[in-house]
């Protein structure tokens, strides 16, 4: 009788590597190339990245709120939001600063240069329940980053969204990101509300704090907040307590408000435990969080 | 469930007819200074080197299924880009001979995030699915509290269970491939009287317990005191070294870097163990850190174990092995930690790391 234990290769049962289940999507990347490199601010710089393969990069859909994890063989694997339009698909924006080693790296590449692109990973600001509802935007410094993709997605759909209100906050008048598409984000008939802590010689608009100008804003009696509007959020941690409390008050309900955390993240698959804010998954049951479950994380902001 | 018993003399058969395979299993590696055997789970090429009566093993079985060092892929770099392979790191089957329930717990409860779940990671299936798993029954130590987690016995997750009678074992034979091997040597029916027998056994196991926690309502406990200053008086104590972690059966957290060639021609994704006790685990680029004092690492231990597995998969990731009490440079046990955080009493006598 045998007596040698038959060898199970796992990859066998493998079908393809777009599905969750897959064993072998696990360390799959698309293969893609940066096509283009756009700087936005001294630290800061957009990137256009697209999946190389034509097929895979039409079938590369996500939703406004996820995220990829960007690879650079021997440099690294970090996850970023994508700040593109879902209409785009596997050709998508990555905005991304320069803090770490990744992402210095990424500082110093030019177009042509060749990713690693896996994803698209976590949860998405629920786009079509907002539809008919207004939707204040409230984003701090690089928070702007996750919310371009909800806001070209409703710049793409202008008609299905009521009011839009975008409130944006940086330190100083440098530091802001997508100048260059402020008047057309205007033009489609949002409000765009730049505010900043700093200013310098040149900046005319308002100084001081995102919440400044949400104060003002939902002071304007518009109807009944509590059933006519979404919030969605995302900054600095100690924005969200403060802007957050400020649309409770105003009677959002929570499960009307949206956040993106940010969290160290090593696989971006709800394995490496490294993004768990108490004992949740950001990865898997985020980025975005309806405020509601973000009170109920411990530790969350 | 099939169960036969075997003569004791059979055993030494059974580890023949397996030894076509690579067998683990645990081994005598030295004593300590209080003249205590220390076991290590090893590679056995000789059926007495196999200590099946072995009271605990300082470190799991984990490095076999979850090294702690581990490559996940390489890459080939060239002009105008990358090609990438993958290898999940094991080639051949391999006999695990001796394993206790709270081990084989363990790893039913890595199956259920590891396998079990969305992105199932290959390089653990692969190992999972070519173990071949003896479990045996233990003694319960000083530091066992797997009782009180519900885990000091084993329902699956294994192929053969053994159970010693004294003169003979009691065998659960738990798969196919199990009960063809049971084929290559004699066995028997267990009779009215073995069961009995049996049962004896278990009963004086249970009795013998001598640490226990008390884990009614643990979670949402947890979630009452997550502001308590029982977790400073614990945090003070942690040396934050990650040995808890990297001694327990079921921590599983990592984290990947990678690194370029010598030569420049390729490059290397590279995954280790790590421990969400040490202090840049929950940093990121940029510098902040979302846990940067020790007591919140420590609390954080606890709620994942206690908490975020039960809400996730209704029972504890915890098996009550007992091997971080052991381990743990600053002598913090769980059932310290958890009772002390269920009275809202620091433990008295035992003075923190600072004195405080």
């Amino acid at each position: 009788m045998e007596n040698k234990l038959p060898f199970v290769d796992v990859l066998k049962d493998i079908h393809g590597y777009q599905r969750k289940a897959d064993l072998g999507s696990f360390e799959y990347s698309h293969k893609a190339e940066i096509t283009n490199v756009y700087p936005l601010t001294s630290n800061e710089k957009l990137y256009q990245i697209q999946i190389v393969d034509p097929d895979m990069r039409r079938r590369f859909t996500f939703q406004p709120g996820q995220f990829v994890m960007l690879e650079v063989p021997g440099v690294g694997e970090a996850p970023f939001s994508i700040s593109s339009s879902p209409i785009r698909h596997g050709d998508i924006e990555l905005c991304i600063r320069n803090v770490g080693n990744l992402t210095n790296f990424l500082a110093r590449v030019e177009r042509g240069v060749q990713v690693g692109i896996t994803g698209p990973f976590g949860t998405s600001f629920p786009l079509k329940e907002m539809m008919g509802q207004n939707i204040f935007l409230i984003a701090g410094g690089l928070g702007i980053a996750p919310l371009r993709s909800p806001i070209l997605s409703v710049l793409e759909n202008r008609s299905r969204y009521a009011n839009v209100d975008i409130i944006y906050g940086a330190r100083q008048p440098s530091e802001l990101l997508f100048t260059y598409q402020y008047d057309m984000w205007r033009k489609f008939d949002i409000s765009l509300d730049i505010i900043v802590e700093k200013p310098d010689a040149q900046w005319k608009g308002p100084v001081g704090l995102s919440t400044d100008i949400l104060r003002k804003k939902l002071a304007e009696p518009d109807g009944s907040l509590s059933n006519n509007t979404y919030a969605i959020v995302c900054g600095p941690p100690v924005m969200f307590k403060f802007v957050c409390n400020m649309l409770t008050e105003a009677g959002i309900p929570m499960q009307k408000m949206f956040v993106s955390l940010e969290r160290r993240m090593h696989c971006g698959r709800g394995k490496c435990c490294r993004c768990n804010v108490g004992s949740t998954y950001t990865c898997l049951k985020g980025p975005v969080f309806d405020y509601w479950s973000v009170m109920n994380l411990k530790e969350a902001i | 469930m099939i169960f036969r018993l075997i003569n004791k003399r059979e055993l030494r058969e059974l580890f023949d007819v397996l030894a076509e395979n690579r067998i683990i299993g645990p081994v005598q590696k030295g004593t300590s200074h209080d003249g205590k055997a220390l076991y290590a789970f090893e590679p056995v090429f000789d059926f007495d080197d196999l200590k099946l009566d072995y009271t605990s093993t300082a470190r799991p079985a984990k490095r076999y299924f979850l090294p702690s060092h581990e490559t996940l892929c390489t890459f080939s770099v060239h002009e105008n880009g990358w090609e990438k392979t993958v290898d999940f790191n094991i080639h051949e089957p391999h006999v695990f001979f001796g394993m206790h329930a709270c081990d084989i717990n363990a790893l039913d409860k890595l199956d259920k995030v590891l396998l079990e779940s969305n992105f199932p990671t290959p390089y653990y299936a692969a190992k999972r699915k070519n173990m071949f798993i003896i479990g045996v029954e233990c003694t319960p130590q000083p530091s066992c509290f797997c009782r009180s987690m519900g885990t000091d016995s084993a329902f699956h997750g294994f192929d053969m269970f053994l159970t010693d009678l004294g003169d003979s074992y009691f065998v659960e034979v738990q798969s196919a491939t199990a009960f063809n091997f049971l084929k290559n040597i004699r066995t028997r029916e267990p009779k009215e009287k073995d069961h009995a027998r049996y049962m004896k056994v278990v009963a004086d196991k249970n009795s013998m317990f001598t640490t226990s926690v008390d884990t009614t309502d643990l979670a949402k406990i947890l979630d009452m005191e997550f502001q308590s200053d029982v977790w400073k008086y614990w945090g003070d104590r942690c040396l934050s070294c990650g040995t808890c972690a990297s001694v327990c059966p079921t921590c599983y957290c990592y984290g990947v870097e990678e690194s370029v060639d010598i030569d420049l021609k390729g490059a290397k994704k590279k995954k280790h163990l790590y421990s969400c006790n040490l202090i840049d685990f929950a940093e990121v680029a940029g510098g902040h850190n979302f846990r940067p004092e020790s007591h919140s690492r420590l609390k954080y231990r606890y709620y994942h174990k206690h908490r975020g597995f039960m809400e996730e998969f209704e029972e504890s990731l915890c098996v009550g092995c007992g091997r971080c009490s052991e381990a743990c440079l600053a002598k913090i046990t769980v059932p310290e930690v958890i009772a002390s955080v269920r009275s809202g009493v620091k433990p008295k006598g035992k003075k923190g790391r600072h004195g405080k």
